[in-house]
């Protein structure tokens, strides 16, 4: 049973495992890098390490992922995907760097992937989700050219896929899924239109969520609990001001506990190995329940709340 | 990482996965070769299948599949087996790679990609369909590909019902299924399909929850498909206009700003400076197009031809449940007047969900005009003298009578039974968490039913218990039941004038402003705001508030206390930014500031705006104050304030006092002292 956030740890884990570039698990994860990259570089923010990497050498090897199109990959080599446009951003973001972008290429490659239906794709290759949706709006947001796409019919593409238990699903008429319905939440809040929102339906879907024992949140009802949803569901509650419907002392327990408390790293419950992915869900998770040492991070663009104002804030 | 166990990992197994990794890597880096060299020979090809099926999340590699595809269509012949076996060649990988990964996002989007050149059967996809739907029934990949293909082959919803039915019999813990069984069930109700009547189907479906949420009170998964059949019991689609002020039958006093003598305590007496009174319009559900052609205004009022029609608060979406118009009135011209208001006297009026408000409704009151006699005093406001008991006789309380909302609806009694009947089910329920939660839900259901008022309200002690019951029995959702409680707390208070009565208060130095008390009382939530839109001075310290939400609909508040609450900051009061009458607010003793996350940003408009701050002079002056203090900045620029208490919070003090008096120059009272120039 852990009773503290054992930061220095997870300091040095992250650093670890941004150099063990030859493992198995980060071979096979190679085509994610930019996820990883973002995962881990905004935990070291939020603990405020973020001068423990070289800022070149992050931000040139995330330009060599840029792809003609204006679209980041994953890695270097691999195909551009709005997923990876998104991270590569955010990192620039966290650096402070966005000013290296040519925020037209950039712009245009996302606003090029709406559909008519104001719904967008991953890529040409045209998977629809609203998880997309979100992405497009957050990273054109933080680009300040949110008026380069519909965003009218982009908000109404996300309505269209709200469900009757107050929730939202990747395509209209799917399940809710508290990954999805952080996307939805979060586009609807960067856009202003929370209003869409039915806060009180959907706060009570996101707060049973917590596992009466672990304290943990899980993603979908009968579902086990898991840290990553320790974001989800907890920035949706945030963002709709419902947060106080849930357990935060129980919570706060159940990710201490996910910890690895010898070698760093949280994980997905206290019994699985850590990864970065979990890492970042967890600090961020405490971030958002005031936990003493981290800095506060947004709920709506999952970036530290200075890196945001600093944005929003100017012209 | 999901399903790995958290074990140090032996030299063997290491030395193995490192192998492996060598392996990964020089498969992945000759495929990255082939894939920009655009090589598509059946080498090539099958190397991207070797490499699919060690890391099915390899998304480059589908990419390429695709191209590959493309590639060798291109160049054959156009003979329907050809193509066939190269497709039928890309299904067969997708299967091996789910059998890896049945989430992977990549292997069923090419799926869909190959299905969409008109490939494969109805026959072999469900098929499919039904091996990884018995591995993982809850598996939203799968049940999204089912409404795919449903989709590409024009499967009846009926025939999906039944699928829903049969994963339901086999086993009722299916959230997944009950959810597409409420897609599907809406869709065909909505339709007004063969055998789909509401009145016989609802019925039957809550008969048909019942064996999920009975046998397994603590399984989840028929929960939500029950407060979807009490929404679908409960909500009429067509809209109705709950409340207005003024209300039918009621008399006003209008008046400049200023003292008027002798002031009535049996009306509402509205004082303005700009010579205007809200009209307001309270609906049950989100409508637009309420305008000055939808909603006509009949008095011999000068000044009001082409009425502008807002939407509270949402200047964004223009639909809302709460609309005000501002009539003009003169006050150096005393008159009585007769206004008469008739909403929806053409058609236009619709809710958010496309039902047209359609039965025009029409309202009655008088407004006499007054003159001002003295010039308004800058005296403060207190909050604990100077009131006089309510009159018993004051004709005020005419707008508690709500308009009979279910008159327009004619299926009312299937309705009525409908819930008679759960009630009767969930009465017998032990003491489940579920079964404690659905009984009072569905006694605030029956309570919204009742027209009849010799009934009104009794069933409210019953549904407070209930809540008190779960607060202890589900500590972790404690403030859920709290703000539950909180709402049927205040159901109950105005219920009738005479519950109601016994909270309010006249502030006899305001020309008698009408002052509703709820301190002390526990409250956590607003609610009932449709019945109070004639309250002119609120207060609600003492309290557990912590954000205003709700109030915007208060168009006549002038004065509001809301001392000794949770309010983290000026964010969770953005909803007073509409209450254009605000001249005294007490936000003393809170906890502004103190809280570094914070819940109510996004529910303010866009922060995009943001960078607008600080346009103004004082942004222009202090921008760094403004960025400090921006939803402070947003919230009292908008207002006229005349009395401000902020003390107690953890951002009080001598920074932000001073920022507070350039953003509010007119503010007489900061905190209880008198500020100097004013």
């Amino acid at each position: 049973m852990a009773d503290k956030l054992v930061a220095d740890k997870h300091v040095r884990y992250i650093l670890m495992a941004e150099k063990k570039k030859e493992s198995f698990e980060s071979v096979v994860m190679d085509h994610l890098r930019m996820n990883g990259a973002y995962w881990g570089l905004t935990t070291l923010d939020l603990l405020d390490k973020l001068g423990s990497v070289s800022e070149d050498e992050v931000v040139s090897w995330v330009m060599t992922c840029q792809h003609e199109s204006g679209g980041f990959a994953g890695n270097t080599g691999h195909d551009p995907h709005v997923i990876y446009t998104l991270s590569a951003v955010q990192i620039l973001a966290l650096f402070d760097k966005l000013s290296i972008l040519d925020v037209q290429k950039v712009s245009s490659y996302i606003a090029g992937l709406q559909n008519e239906d104001g719904s967008f794709s991953g890529d040409m290759w045209g998977e629809v989700d609203t998880r997309f949706s979100y992405i497009a709006i957050c990273c054109l947001s933080i680009l300040k050219c949110l008026d380069k796409i519909n965003v009218k019919k982009a908000v109404d593409y996300i309505v269209s896929c709200k469900i009757l238990d107050g929730g939202f699903g990747c395509t209209p008429g799917a399940e809710s899924h508290a990954g999805q319905i952080f996307c939805c939440v979060g586009a609807l809040a960067i856009t202003g239109n929370l209003h869409h929102v039915d806060k009180d339906l959907l706060g009570w879907w996101l707060c049973e969520r917590q596992d009466y024992e672990s304290g943990g949140l899980n993603g979908r009802p009968e579902k086990l609990p898991d840290v990553c949803y320790s974001w989800w569901v907890l920035s949706s509650l945030i963002m709709i001001d419902r947060v106080h419907w849930i357990e935060k002392g129980k919570l706060v327990k159940f990710i201490l506990d996910c910890q690895d408390m010898d070698n760093g790293g949280i994980s997905d419950n206290p019994k699985d190995a850590v990864d970065i992915f979990h890492t970042y869900f967890g600090v961020a998770g405490l971030s958002l329940l005031e936990y003493p040492g981290v800095k506060p991070i947004d709920p709506a663009y999952a970036l530290p709340v200075h890196v945001i104002n600093r944005i929003l804030f100017t012209k | 990482m999901h399903g790995r166990p958290r074990n140090a990992s032996k030299p063997e197994e290491e030395a193995a996965s490192a192998a492996k990794a060598v392996q990964l890597r020089s498969l992945q880096s000759q495929f990255m070769t082939n894939h920009h060299d655009k090589i598509y020979t059946n080498e090539a090809i099958e190397l991207s299948t070797k490499l699919l099926e060690i890391n099915p999340e390899a998304y480059t590699a589908w990419n390429y599949r695709k191209l590959a595809v493309e590639d060798r269509l291109a160049r054959i012949e156009p003979d329907p087996n050809l193509v066939s076996a190269i497709l039928d060649e890309e299904l067969r990988v997708v299967e091996s790679a789910l059998r890896q990964n049945f989430k992977s996002y990549g292997a069923w989007h090419h799926r869909k990609w190959v299905l969409s050149k008109g490939h494969s059967s109805v026959g072999n996809e469900l098929r499919l369909l039904e091996k990884f739907q018995k591995l993982d029934s809850r598996n939203f990949h799968a049940w999204n590909y089912r409404r795919f293909v449903v989709e590409l082959t024009n499967r009846s919803e009926q025939d999906e019902l039944q699928y829903t039915d049969d994963m339901i019999n086999n086993n009722f813990s299916n959230y997944s299924a009950w959810h597409n069984r409420s897609v599907l069930l809406s869709s065909l109700l909505a339709q007004n399909a063969d055998g789909f009547m509401p009145n016989i189907k609802i019925p039957e479906e809550y008969d048909f929850v019942h064996s999920a949420i009975f046998t397994e009170p603590d399984d989840q998964s028929g929960w939500f498909y029950h407060l979807w059949l009490l929404d679908q019991t409960l909500n009429v689609e067509t809209p109705l206009l709950t409340s207005s002020w003024p209300s039918h039958g009621s008399s006003i006093i209008l008046s400049g700003a200023g003292c008027l003598s002798g002031s009535s305590s049996m009306f509402t007496t509205f004082c303005s400076e700009s010579g205007s009174f809200p009209l307001i319009l309270y609906f049950d559900q989100a409508v637009g197009g309420v305008s000055s052609s939808t909603v006509t205004i009949d008095s011999e009022l000068k000044g009001n031809e082409g009425l502008v029609w807002e939407p509270i608060p949402n200047k964004n979406s223009q639909v809302s449940c709460v609309w005000v118009a501002r009539l003009k009135y003169v006050s150096s011209d005393p008159c009585e007047y007769k206004v008469k208001i008739r909403v929806g006297n053409s058609p236009g009026i619709v809710s958010s969900r496309g039902y047209n408000f359609n039965a025009p409704y029409e309202f009655v009151f008088t407004a006499h005009v007054h003159d001002t006699v003295e010039d308004s005093q800058e005296g403060i406001v207190s909050w604990t003298d100077g009131f006089d008991i309510w009159d018993a006789k004051s004709k005020d309380l005419n707008s508690l009578v709500t308009l009979d909302r279910l008159n327009a609806e004619m299926d009312f009694k299937w309705r009525q039974e409908a819930i008679d009947s759960e009630v009767e089910c969930f009465g017998i329920l032990p003491d489940s968490k579920i079964g404690k939660l659905t009984l009072a839900r569905l006694l605030m259901a029956r309570e919204a039913m009742v027209s009849d008022d010799a009934v009104k309200g009794v069933h409210y002690e019953e549904i407070l218990q209930l809540y008190n019951d779960l607060m202890a029995l589900d500590s972790s959702h404690y403030q859920y039941y709290k703000d539950e409680h909180s709402k049927a707390f205040l159901h109950k208070v105005t219920s009738s004038s005479e519950s109601l009565s016994r909270h309010l208060l006249r502030y006899r130095d305001m020309n008698n402003l009408v002052c509703l008390r709820l301190n002390n009382l526990s409250l956590s939530r607003i609610a009932s705001v449709e019945k109070l839109l004639f309250v002119q001075m609120l207060d609600l310290s003492h309290n557990e508030l912590h954000s205003t939400e709700g109030l915007e609909a208060m168009q006549l508040l002038s004065c509001l206390n809301l001392s000794h609450n949770r309010i983290r900051s000026f964010s969770a009061l953005d909803s007073l930014r509409h209450v254009k009458q605000l001249k005294v607010l007490d936000v003393s003793h809170n906890h502004i500031g103190k809280h570094s996350v914070d819940t109510t940003r996004y529910l303010c408009s866009s922060p995009l705006s943001n960078s607008e701050l600080g346009q103004d002079d004082v942004g222009k002056q202090n921008p760094g104050l403004v960025t400090k203090y921006w939803d402070a900045y947003c919230v009292l620029r908008d207002l006229n304030l005349k009395q401000l208490d902020i003390a107690g919070n953890e951002i009080a003090g001598e920074e932000f006092s001073s920022f507070v008096l350039q953003v509010v120059p007119k503010l007489v009272w900061l905190d209880g002292q008198k500020k100097l120039g004013n």
